[in-house]
């Protein structure tokens, strides 16, 4: 990445940001930059770094070395302008619990020198959800409307670029997938969104993603061809002895790579020459020899989250 | 100007919103000042005695009446053996023994002079120190009666010293100037308001905005165009009000419920109190800047309200301190504000009077506030 200022109408330009607390390592060299209307997602295990990339993009904190710019404006420089400019959802729900929705959004519009009345256009998809609380405390809301309401206050004063860090997390599968809708709504009206998640299914309704992991960015592109990255025929095996099937497997003497996938196991063969229904054929009857002869195998194309796995360097080992 | 309205519009919001920040603003200093100025108090009300009268004459007899009579000492005990009164004394039965030795009766006819043992349980120093002057002063009118000297001599009180047989008759005589009838609480009350206010404001600040850090609800806000200082202006003001509120609701109580008067201006009491308020709210902006969670900041506030409580002339007065502790203590402000009340309060003490103090508590508050400021605004990003 060799751009270093957005003047060029790049919303982000990250230049070899680093940033260490201490011993550890939480952001290293990283670089990336976003696209004008681009709903970029940062996708990784928790720990790997993304908080601390938003609180470097959003000014709370000075990166070590390297350059970042918001909207065109330096980090560290331009700081006042960036904040006036930027809308930012913290992964913690941070507004005043003991004031209601409406002295929230109101106050958080005024903040910003405009009101509720002008930035309401643009919440509206989103405020009137939660509009018939609007007297009540934030504090007794549900984890879903706590998020509305975050998202309504973040844009309240119509921001050029909003950050967005775990906005999902601890909040139901319907309204995660609500959330989105609005995601893809704001995008479609222009506005340029950067938005963290450890949700792979999350990830794939980015425009594109960087895989983030203990401060290093493993991959940047369309989460379509991030999983397209992964080397090998991808087989999803499934047998009503799962763990035993796990095990079964991993002693399968060309085995690249076999972890558990939902109700599946994901399972890859290092010989990449062979033809996915040959080395299909001979599991299957590796796997019947074991006494696993219910086992069903499909080719299966490889996901974003196969992709990461795969990056890592190391399967999860979870217990089936 | 604008966000600092906005900003101030919320934080009082949320005091209103707040069911315990009025409770602890109004009804605790009620409370505490009638508990405290009560309780803290030096007088002594009753010295538990034991007699060891080895004279057992009428005069002799006579002494130990006159003790009694004075309603500050109960005669617990009594008897021949001086060992039975030291029992008494470390069992805690009693906190004094009243030594008189035989030929007393004798010795005062014939000499003139004659000694008496006052030993005190000097565990509780003022106490002692306290009862100790009392029961000097029975016996020095005792002897003047009898036209003799009676030596008292303290033995547990030694800084007293034991006087030289032939020395002039004690005589004392007392007179209390400003609190006449030496009641405690009016000395008390004073300092007591000051504490208390420094108490609320301390924490009060420390732990509202660390509370912002703790909900994350500062980094929100410091993505926002809103500057440190204005932030730091919002939580402050209304402190400072509540401070005065909180001051305003103790004057009325020791005015009406002591009866305490007020002799000086009260411009001068709030003025005072406006300048104080500055470095008590500065302290507490510190201790924010210094705290990641309210824990931290109660447990530091604690202790630094500790010192600066007992370095203050509240308790125990600056000068009986060591002179290393009376240095800092000059750099005290709580103890410049509690000097200054009881004097205007008291005495009737006017601007002219106190401007070494009123000096001291600006100085106190800018430099208090100054650092408090910077720190804070160095800390984070």
């Amino acid at each position: 990445m060799t751009a270093s200022s957005g003047v060029d109408g790049t919303p982000v330009v990250v230049d070899g940001v680093t940033k260490r607390f201490g011993a550890t390592t939480a952001l290293d060299q990283v670089s990336f930059a976003v696209q004008p209307a681009e709903l970029f997602g940062l996708v990784g295990p928790d720990g790997g770094g993304k908080t601390t990339l938003f609180r470097v993009l959003t000014t709370l904190m000075l990166p070590d070395a390297g350059r970042a710019s918001v909207l065109g404006l330096d980090v560290v420089r331009d700081l006042w302008a960036i904040r006036a400019r930027v809308g930012y959802m913290p992964g913690r729900f941070s507004l005043y619990g003991d004031l209601t929705v409406e002295e929230n959004l109101k106050f958080f519009a005024s903040v910003f020198g405009t009101n509720l009345e002008h930035g309401y256009a643009l919440i509206a998809p989103i405020y009137r959800q939660i509009e018939r609380f609007k007297d009540r405390r934030a504090a007794a809301l549900s984890g879903g409307m706590k998020q509305k309401l975050a998202l309504s206050c973040a844009l309240v004063h119509r921001p050029q670029l909003l950050f967005l860090d775990e906005p999902t997390t601890g909040v139901d599968a319907v309204s995660r997938r609500e959330f989105w809708d609005l995601l893809a709504e704001l995008k479609a009206g222009g506005l340029t969104i950067v938005v963290s998640t450890p949700y792979m299914d999350e990830a794939a309704r980015c425009d594109r993603v960087a895989l983030i992991q203990e401060g290093r960015v493993l991959a940047i592109d369309a989460p379509s061809q991030i999983g397209a990255r992964f080397p090998r025929a991808m087989f999803a095996v499934r047998a009503r002895q799962r763990s035993r099937l796990l095990s079964t497997l991993r002693q399968y003497p060309s085995i690249a790579s076999a972890y558990p996938f939902g109700e599946d196991v994901h399972v890859s063969d290092s010989r990449t020459d062979l033809a996915p229904d040959v080395i299909m054929r001979e599991l299957q009857a590796y796997l019947a020899a074991a006494g696993l002869d219910d086992a069903r195998i499909r080719q299966k194309a490889p996901g974003i989250e196969d992709a990461f796995i795969e990056l890592m360097g190391r399967a999860p080992e979870v217990a089936a | 100007m604008r966000a600092l309205r906005v900003l101030l519009r919320k934080e009082f919001l949320q005091i209103r919103r707040d069911p315990t920040i009025l409770r602890l603003l109004f009804i605790m200093p009620v409370v505490q000042l009638m508990v405290l100025a009560n309780a803290a108090s030096f007088e002594v009300k009753e010295s538990r005695v034991w007699v060891v009268d080895r004279d057992r004459t009428p005069t002799s007899a006579a002494l130990v009446e006159r003790l009694a009579g004075t309603g500050r000492f109960l005669v617990v005990g009594q008897g021949l053996r001086q060992e039975d009164g030291n029992a008494a004394l470390l069992a805690g039965r009693a906190n004094a023994i009243v030594s008189i030795p035989e030929g007393f009766a004798r010795d005062l006819q014939r000499t003139h002079h004659a000694a008496v043992q006052l030993a005190f349980n000097a565990e509780d120093g003022a106490q002692a120190g306290v009862a100790s002057s009392y029961a000097t002063e029975v016996v020095a009118r005792y002897s003047a009666e009898l036209g003799a000297a009676v030596l008292p001599m303290n033995v547990a009180a030694s800084a007293r010293g034991t006087p030289t047989p032939g020395s002039p008759r004690i005589d004392v005589h007392r007179r209390n100037w400003f609190n006449p009838a030496l009641e405690y609480r009016w000395y008390m009350v004073p300092g007591i308001l000051v504490q208390l206010i420094t108490i609320g404001g301390t924490f009060m600040t420390a732990l509202n905005i660390v509370r912002e850090k703790e909900a994350g609800t500062l980094d929100q806000l410091n993505v926002t165009p809103i500057g440190r200082t204005t932030f730091i202006a919002a939580k402050l003001i209304p402190f400072w009000i509540i401070g005065l509120v909180q001051l305003s609701v103790g004057l009325a109580v020791a005015a009406f419920a002591f009866r305490i008067p007020i002799e000086g201006s009260l411009a001068l009491v709030y003025g005072a109190a406006a300048l104080y308020l500055v470095a008590a709210l500065a302290v507490g902006l510190w201790v924010s800047s210094i705290s990641d969670t309210q824990q931290q900041a109660v447990f530091v506030t604690f202790s630094l309200l500790m010192v600066y409580i007992l370095m203050s002339g509240l308790f125990t007065p600056i000068r009986s301190m060591p002179d290393w502790a009376q240095n800092v203590a000059q750099l005290n402000p709580l103890m410049h504000f509690i000097s200054l009340m009881r004097g205007v309060m008291l005495k009737g003490a006017s601007v002219v009077d106190v401007l070494p103090r009123l000096a001291a508590l600006a100085g106190g508050a800018a430099v208090l506030m100054t650092l408090a400021v910077r720190r804070y605004r160095k800390g984070g990003a």
